[in-house]
């Protein structure tokens, strides 16, 4: 290592993959409902395509995490994506294919998937 | 990517309480579900509440189990890593609550802590530079290489206002300045990391979790000072630190943050470590660089310091591990946000090992000026079983201790100094009403007697001398006389022993005789222990009224100390007492007492 920058490009391919251990607010989380309804309606597949998506991207400052129950199981799996300042949204009857658009749009981009979320699924 | 981290503690304490087996069982349970590419086990550095070890936290959720046992891990992966379902029972009852889990960091062992020294303990996997780089390691070399002439680099140690914390407390700047302004051929640093004081273990838990941090700081002072290679002393009995170090000593080779041409800069560094054999003397720093030169590890009278004439007769820099430790940080941050931590003479802040009488054993970092009571009452969690606090011992045989009346005092070296105490290295042993504070010297004087290296007498023979004076005084014999004596003997070591070893192994007869003296009176004229821990001074008795006759401690006397005949009250025959307990144990009736 000879340079500065050698050491901070070093730093940040590293620290992107320690963000899971990153406890501050600052961070995008995907929360994926992995009670015994949201497994068996296939909630392990999309929480791979996410970490998979995510690890492509390089995206730094998301964590993907479990939950139980969210409560609505007939629309599982349930993924909600908080943000700091953003309103909470929540997406349903998700699939590998939806994973990957919402890691697109939402995470990549800062729009989230309307036709996905749970106030789409209602109208 | 990995989406969960489980972080197992794999610090002494921990590892001796079987998280190797834990960390081997997480890993083959993750791989029977499958979930070896989703879930990575990290062994980490120790977290600072030992008392409740094994400690294991699972991330992104940030949920601390403690005293998780091997048979737990299977509902941990189970439960928590395949469906997301936190393991309540094990969690740190500190953090349960009905909403979600309560971050670490705001439970009551955490929050008033400041951690700088130790702030990757716990946090990243020692044996992985990218860990540490990731959380800007090497970024302050990288700073004082490529933008700092090395006189800067000292400046901004001498502002920070670091003082050296392996007890003596001398400004480290002026320090790195004295080697820095010798010219030589060959100039050392070497990290004092022989940590013998009983009850301490910080300079082992920043070896063990955060390694690389005292390379880079010790190629920092090389950079400031001349220096060009550099050694660690570190114990043998520390083997996880070794390994450690050396894992990450080869790690920083490779990468190029050790060895030739550091950040294209031009500077040489190299590091070599030595390991001690466990003598308590090899932490004076003179016969520390004795020992490393291959000789019997024996002080030699100072001046000249080592910044003149140290390891190998060249002008040498020596700090302690915590000292070290801080070093990154300040260059970092810079010197303003470490003074700005800490009270007006001592900045920063400062590790204790928290130890004895106390709930949350463990190692504890807290800004300078913070008060003993805090660190015993809301970071230790208190005195458990409802006893009253005593004393608190700081500095082990080098050091004193703080009485009750002292407790709200705010811990920095010159007010330690001030009520006859020391920082020392930073073992903090707590201490209860079933302490007796004479056994407490006598336990500190056997320990400077059987490390004292004898080279010098008043050393050698006085350590020796004030040991049978305490003997004397626990045993029945002693005088008022005696204690007068004691205390001249004990002037006498402190003024004319050779090196810090002697100078100080008085202190904790002479704290305990300035705040206890009345326990010592005790012994001596009333012929009584009062925390009754004294064995020669305790008699044992049968209450003739609680006393059923049932016969049960006689055919226990080991001795056949006790007479008596079936349903009558028995009696003990003193003089063939050996006071060993086993009556009062085994009595139903509580009717055998000792005074």
């Amino acid at each position: 290592m000879k340079t500065l920058e050698e050491l901070m490009a070093l730093r940040d391919a590293a620290k992107a993959k320690m963000t899971a251990r990153d406890d501050s607010t600052a961070l995008t989380r995907v929360v994926v409902g992995m009670a015994t309804c949201g497994i068996a309606a296939g909630a392990r597949p999309v929480l791979n395509k996410f970490t998979e998506e995510i690890e492509k991207r390089n995206l730094t400052g998301v964590t993907v995490a479990q939950t139980g129950c969210i409560g609505m199981c007939q629309y599982e799996p349930i993924v909600e994506v908080t943000a700091p300042g953003k309103e909470k949204v929540t997406y349903v009857l998700m699939t590998p294919e939806k994973a990957a658009k919402v890691v697109v749009d939402h995470l990549v981009n800062g729009n989230p998937v309307v036709e996905y979320t749970v106030g789409a699924l209602k109208k | 990517m990995y989406r969960s981290h489980v972080l197992v503690c794999g610090g002494t304490g921990c590892t001796s309480s079987n998280s190797p087996k834990i960390i081997e069982t997480f890993e083959a349970q993750i791989k029977e579900k499958g979930l070896e590419d989703e879930v990575k086990v990290i062994r980490t550095g120790c977290f600072g509440l030992c008392a409740l070890g094994p400690v294991v936290v699972v991330y992104p959720e940030g949920c601390f189990y403690s005293e998780v046992k091997v048979e737990d891990v299977p509902e941990i992966v189970e439960e928590h890593l395949l469906k997301g379902r936190i393991v309540q029972r094990l969690l740190y009852d500190e953090t349960k609550s009905t909403e979600e889990v309560k971050p670490l960091k705001e439970t009551d062992f955490y929050k008033k802590q400041k951690r700088v020294a130790l702030r990757n303990c716990g946090v990243i996997n020692p044996e992985d530079i990218n860990e540490y780089i990731a959380y800007d390691g090497y970024q302050a070399l990288a700073k004082c290489l490529t933008e700092l002439k090395p006189e800067e680099v000292i400046q901004i140690v001498k502002d920070s206002g670091l003082r050296g914390r392996g007890g003596g407390g001398f400004p480290t700047g002026l320090k790195w300045s004295f080697t820095a302004a010798n010219k030589a051929d060959q100039k050392y640093v070497v990290c004092n990391a022989d940590e013998g004081d009983p009850g301490a273990f910080m300079d082992r838990s920043v070896l063990e979790g955060d390694p690389h941090c005292i390379i880079e700081a010790m190629t920092i002072c090389g950079y400031a000072t001349g220096a060009t290679e550099g050694y660690i002393y570190v114990r043998a009995e520390y083997p996880i630190a070794v390994k450690r170090l050396e894992i990450a000593i080869a790690q920083a080779k490779e990468l190029g943050l050790l060895g030739k041409d550091i950040f294209g800069s031009g500077f040489d560094f190299d590091l070599h470590i030595k390991l001690g054999a466990g003598a308590f003397v090899c932490g004076e720093e003179t016969a520390l660089m004795t020992s490393i030169e291959g000789n019997r590890g024996e002080p030699r009278p100072r001046p000249p310091y080592p910044a003149v004439k140290g390891l190998f007769g060249k002008p040498t820099t020596e700090n302690n591990v915590e000292t070290f430790a801080n070093i990154p940080t300040i260059i970092r941050e810079g010197a303003a946000y470490f003074a700005s931590m800490g009270t007006e003479k001592s900045k920063g802040t400062k590790v204790f090992a928290l130890g004895g009488k106390i709930k949350n054993t463990g190692l504890v970092e807290i800004p300078m000026g913070t008060t003993l009571r805090e660190i015993i009452e809301e970071i230790g969690g208190g005195i458990p079983n409802g006893k009253k606090f005593k004393a608190a011992q700081t500095g082990g045989p080098s050091g004193g201790c703080i009485p009750m009346s002292l407790i709200d005092t705010p811990i920095d070296y010159d007010n330690l100094t001030a009520i006859g105490c020391m920082m020392g290295s930073g073992g903090l042993i707590v201490m209860d009403e079933d302490n007796c504070m004479v056994d407490i010297a006598k336990f500190f004087l056997n320990f400077t007697v059987d490390e004292s290296c004898g080279k010098c007498t008043p050393c050698r023979v006085g350590t020796r001398r004030l040991l049978e004076m305490l003997d004397k005084i626990t045993s029945g014999n002693g005088t008022l006389e005696d204690l007068d004596k004691l205390e001249e003997l004990c002037y006498y070591i402190k003024e004319n022993s050779l090196c810090g070893l002697g100078q100080t192994a008085p202190n904790p007869v002479l704290a305990t005789l300035k705040f206890f003296r009345d326990e010592y009176v005790a012994h001596v004229v009333d012929k009584k222990c009062p925390a009754g821990v004294c064995k020669d001074l305790l008699q044992y008795k049968i209450i003739a009224d609680k006393c059923k006759g049932c016969t049960a401690c006689a055919r226990k006397c080991p001795v056949g100390a006790i007479s008596g005949t079936v349903k009558n009250p028995h009696t003990i025959d003193t003089s063939k007492c050996i006071k060993c307990g086993a009556c009062i144990e085994t009595c139903k009736f509580g009717a055998i007492v000792k005074e």
